[in-house]
């Protein structure tokens, strides 16, 4: 099973193989001579965690990095990629997790933008319509992106990279963005080109996929390759264990919850966005009593943003009684005024939204502190007070960090997520309202930040909880709302929450009469 | 071979501190160079320049008389840079104080007014930069205008309004004709520190203000919500902290600082109100406050350093016929560094040798 080279499912030549391939930046050691080999007609999952190598690995193949040491074989032939371009040339497609579309262009626009070719716009346009039709990926060329939702943003991204006929395609974590039945169509397109003979290398961390998906799989962990394996024959346990190297500890909820009074209750929240192409938020109602935790579950950009702006405060609503905390009209009071009466707020964005990157752990402490912690004694900042919650943030939630008062910007994904959270928790909110909590954070932080936020509901508190990882809600949450369109549909008990249920609510067709959007998007 | 920045885990706090040295250094090379180029002797140069200046005590209190109203400026200069509000308008702020203080010293000329005169015109030279820094500030958060622009802009209004003050309604009737105010009363004026000396009441208000600025900006939350705006906007946001309130407060603040330096200027060296009594005081001091790191205690010693290159221009012209304007190219280059050497405080340089060699002799 844990081979390193021989035995592979398929035999054959390889198309890409990499032979001690290593990408040191300094003293670190992003890639330690990773081995791996592509077959056509073959789809090769790259696991891993957030950290892993895994990126580094695949922008060395598409030639965005170049190896400190160690070969790459195309074809047999030692391959050096002078860039990007050098690897189209040879057939080497990649598909970014992070689109890189201009919202005011044109599908047709946009693709023509990312082309080498010399072809004419008509021409292109007319390739791009019979690409997308013959591999189900239908796309109006004429239409601008920033009508389109995220799926079909992708999709655009995908035919670009297909109408260069790659003989290799990388996908980076293409089902993060999408809904369960989305991501089902993109696997009926990716078996089509594995039939004809492409080889597909495709990133993610998720291992029902890549069982269900993929010939074979290959392993980082730490830069290192840990094993290359049949996933079919693996358990998600195995590959688990493989990806993190030890057990992940699972969160347990107390066993009985009480629920009080209302703590968050939003009455029919409509706010206009402030910016072009935002999300209009659209009647929003919900409930959320203490020692509740509400899931809202849906696909980036349907107006989550918006709607952790509104209820933070950074967004004032017009009408004060749309927000309510703990029995006080809110929505129009200040996010330091919200923090008085006992609300928290966590955004999904941890350098520069969260914390000011450059700035010490104890002066993030601060930020969000100053409001009611007795950090700050008429105008003057306590030094003491703040140092001493970065020690309890650092003690309560295991944050490493490699001095006692390093720069926010300093730390890893996982840690600073930590101290974010635990900053928030050590004030005893009554409320806490938390965007992608765990977004590309390792497991073993992931574990502890839900391990705090059950154990924060367990004290009392009402969270909310905004995901895209449906997984993650369905671990902690109570019940689950979907916002789709800038919507939030009636919550479901947690139990009668399944997949299916869920990915039609974030695809906007299981929406009642009343709720349907006047026809933006798909 | 390539040269590649390579960006730093943390701010080198070690490179923070060195690289206004490595700034001045590269200036003076460069200022060699052009020496030698319009045929000066460059040793000969900048020994005027930098070392006669600091060998008699004349000149000593001469720096710090010059030094004076550069770092008062640069300190509000540096809460507005820290704020990432972009006040150009310096110059403009410091004569409108001027003039606005001296309009009482002009009123009260002759009279039996008391010693609440010079005081009076602080609070007015204080007073009136601070509103005349306003309108960019009120521009760019009611409209969204340039800052930079309007503030800078404005720069020449002050100047046209002092020249024809100077030359219309305010003109001493027993000057000649000459474009000045009478000399002020000595009420009017500010104090010597020391009898027959040239240090002045304004350059121990410096220091205050040095060290007010130091508590500001290092003890309290005003101070961390100034930096937190300039550093991470979004953050702050989400910190409680008003972006708008604080562009209208550190050009407020800034604004009042150039027009005190302004008329302290006026009611000391000067002792009456002309055209030409800032030679680009408004101006220098945004090196000063770059070259001092936005920090108080360096601006002090950038003041000092840069009040040193206007006296050294000065004996330079005289000694050895150096054109006055090669202090301000020399002004313009030492920014110009400081700004370059402040990407190494986030970047390291690397050396990096060409990939394909190292590829071919390892195979």
């Amino acid at each position: 099973m844990l081979d390193s080279g021989s035995g592979h499912a398929r035999s054959g030549a390889a198309l890409l193989q990499t032979i001690g391939l290593t990408k040191r930046y300094g003293s670190f050691l992003a890639n330690d001579a990773i081995d791996i080999a592509i077959r056509p007609q073959e789809i090769h999952a790259l696991l891993g965690e957030n950290g892993a190598g895994k990126s580094t690995l695949v922008k060395t193949i598409y030639g965005l990095i170049q190896p400190s040491e160690g070969d790459m074989l195309w074809q047999g032939e030692k391959m050096v990629l002078a860039g990007p371009h050098d690897a189209r040339a040879r057939g080497i497609g990649m598909v970014f997790q992070h689109f890189s579309l201009f919202d005011n262009l044109t599908v047709a626009e946009n693709v023509a933008l990312g082309l080498d070719g010399k072809e004419s716009f008509k021409a292109m346009s007319a390739r791009l319509e019979q690409v997308s039709q013959q591999y189900g990926l239908p796309l109006d060329p004429k239409r601008e992106v920033w009508q389109l939702s995220v799926g079909e943003r992708q999709r655009i991204e995908i035919v670009r990279v297909l109408m260069q006929n790659p003989k290799f395609l990388i996908l980076d974590e293409p089902t993060a963005v999408l809904t369960p039945q989305e991501a089902d169509q993109l696997f009926v397109v990716l078996e089509r080109l594995k039939s004809e003979g492409r080889a597909i290398l495709y990133i993610s961390h998720k291992l029902d996929e890549v069982k269900r998906l993929c010939d074979t799989a290959t392993i980082l962990r730490g830069g290192k390759k840990i094993s290359t394996c049949l996933p079919r024959e693996e358990t998600a346990a195995s590959l688990a264990r493989m990806m993190v190297g030890t057990e992940i500890k699972q969160v347990k909820a107390a066993a009985h919850r009480q629920t009080t009074v209302p703590r968050l209750v939003v009455n029919d929240l409509s706010l206009a966005p402030d910016e072009p192409h935002g999300v209009h938020l659209k009647n929003i109602s919900l409930e959320l009593k203490g020692g509740e935790i509400l899931g809202i579950a849906g696909v980036a950009g349907n107006g989550q943003d918006e709607f952790f702006a509104a209820l933070s405060g950074e967004r004032l609503a017009k009408d004060p009684g749309t927000i309510v905390i703990d029995g006080h009209a809110a929505g129009h009071l200040s996010i330091t005024a919200r923090r008085k009466l006992g609300a928290a707020f966590v955004p999904e964005e941890r350098l520069g939204h969260g914390t000011a990157p450059r700035m010490r752990l104890s002066e993030n402490a601060l930020l969000t502190g100053h409001a009611a912690s007795g950090m700050v004694h008429n105008g003057f900042i306590n030094t003491a007070a703040t140092l001493a919650t970065v020690d309890r943030a650092t003690e309560s939630f295991d944050v490493r960090k490699a001095k006692r008062d390093p720069e926010a910007a300093s730390l890893s994904g996982g840690n600073l997520q930590k101290f974010i959270v635990g900053r928030e928790i050590l004030r005893n909110p009554i409320v806490l309202v938390v965007s992608q909590p765990t977004w590309g954070v390792d497991a073993g932080a992931a574990a502890v930040i839900r391990q705090a936020l059950l154990d924060l509901a367990a004290a009392g508190a009402a969270i909310l909880v905004t995901s895209q990882d449906l997984d993650e809600l369905a671990e902690i949450a109570d019940r689950i709302a979907v916002m789709f369109h800038g919507h939030l549909s009636e919550p479901l008990m947690t139990a009668d929450a399944d997949r299916e249920t869920l990915g039609l609510l974030m695809g906007g067709s299981a929406l009642t009469p009343k709720d349907v959007p006047d026809a933006v998007g798909a | 071979m390539q040269l590649v920045l390579e960006k730093r885990a943390e701010r080198s706090t070690v490179i923070a501190l060195v690289s206004p040295v490595i700034a001045i250094g590269l200036t003076i090379v460069t200022m060699s160079i052009l020496f030698v180029i319009i045929g000066k002797n460059p040793i000969a140069a900048l020994n005027v320049y930098f070392i006669t200046p600091l060998t008699d005590a004349y000149s000593l209190q001469e720096l710090a008389v010059k030094a004076a109203p550069l770092v008062m400026i640069a300190i509000g200069l540096s809460l507005c840079y820290l704020a990432n509000v972009w006040n150009i308008g310096a110059e403009g702020q410091f004569l409108v104080g001027a003039v606005a203080g001296s309009w009482l010293a002009v009123k009260t000329h002759g009279t039996d007014a008391g010693a609440w005169v010079l005081p009076a015109m602080m609070l007015l030279g204080a007073m009136a930069g601070a509103l005349y820094a306003l309108i960019p500030a009120f521009c760019k958060v009611r409209f969204g205008a340039s800052e930079i622009l309007v503030s800078l802009m404005l720069v020449y209004v002050a100047d046209l309004l002092l020249d024809y003050l100077v030359r219309g309604p305010w003109r001493d009737p027993a000057g000649f004709n000459f474009p000045t105010t009478a000399e002020f009363d000595p009420v009017a004026t500010v104090p010597l520190l020391f009898e027959g000396g040239r240090l002045h009441l304004g350059a121990a208000i410096a220091l205050v203000i040095v060290i007010g600025a130091a508590v500001l900006l290092g003890r309290t939350i005003k101070g961390f919500e100034i930096r937190v705006v300039g550093a991470a906007p979004r953050a702050a946001r989400f910190g409680g902290f008003s972006s708008n309130q604080l562009v209208l407060l550190t050009f407020a603040i800034s604004g009042a600082l150039a027009g005190l330096a302004g008329i302290i200027e006026v009611a000391g060296p000067v002792g009456h109100l002309q055209p030409g009594i800032s030679p680009g005081y408004g101006f220098t001091a945004i090196i000063v406050a770059f070259l001092g790191r936005l920090n108080p205690v360096g601006i002090l010693i950038a003041g000092l350093f840069l009040a040193l290159t206007f006296i050294g221009g000065e004996q330079a012209q005289i000694a050895m016929k150096i054109p006055l304007d090669i202090t301000k190219v020399f002004q313009g280059i030492l920014l110009f560094y400081v700004l370059a050497c402040d990407s190494l405080i986030l970047y390291r340089i690397k050396l990096i040798m060409p990939q394909r060699k190292v590829a071919d002799g390892a195979t």
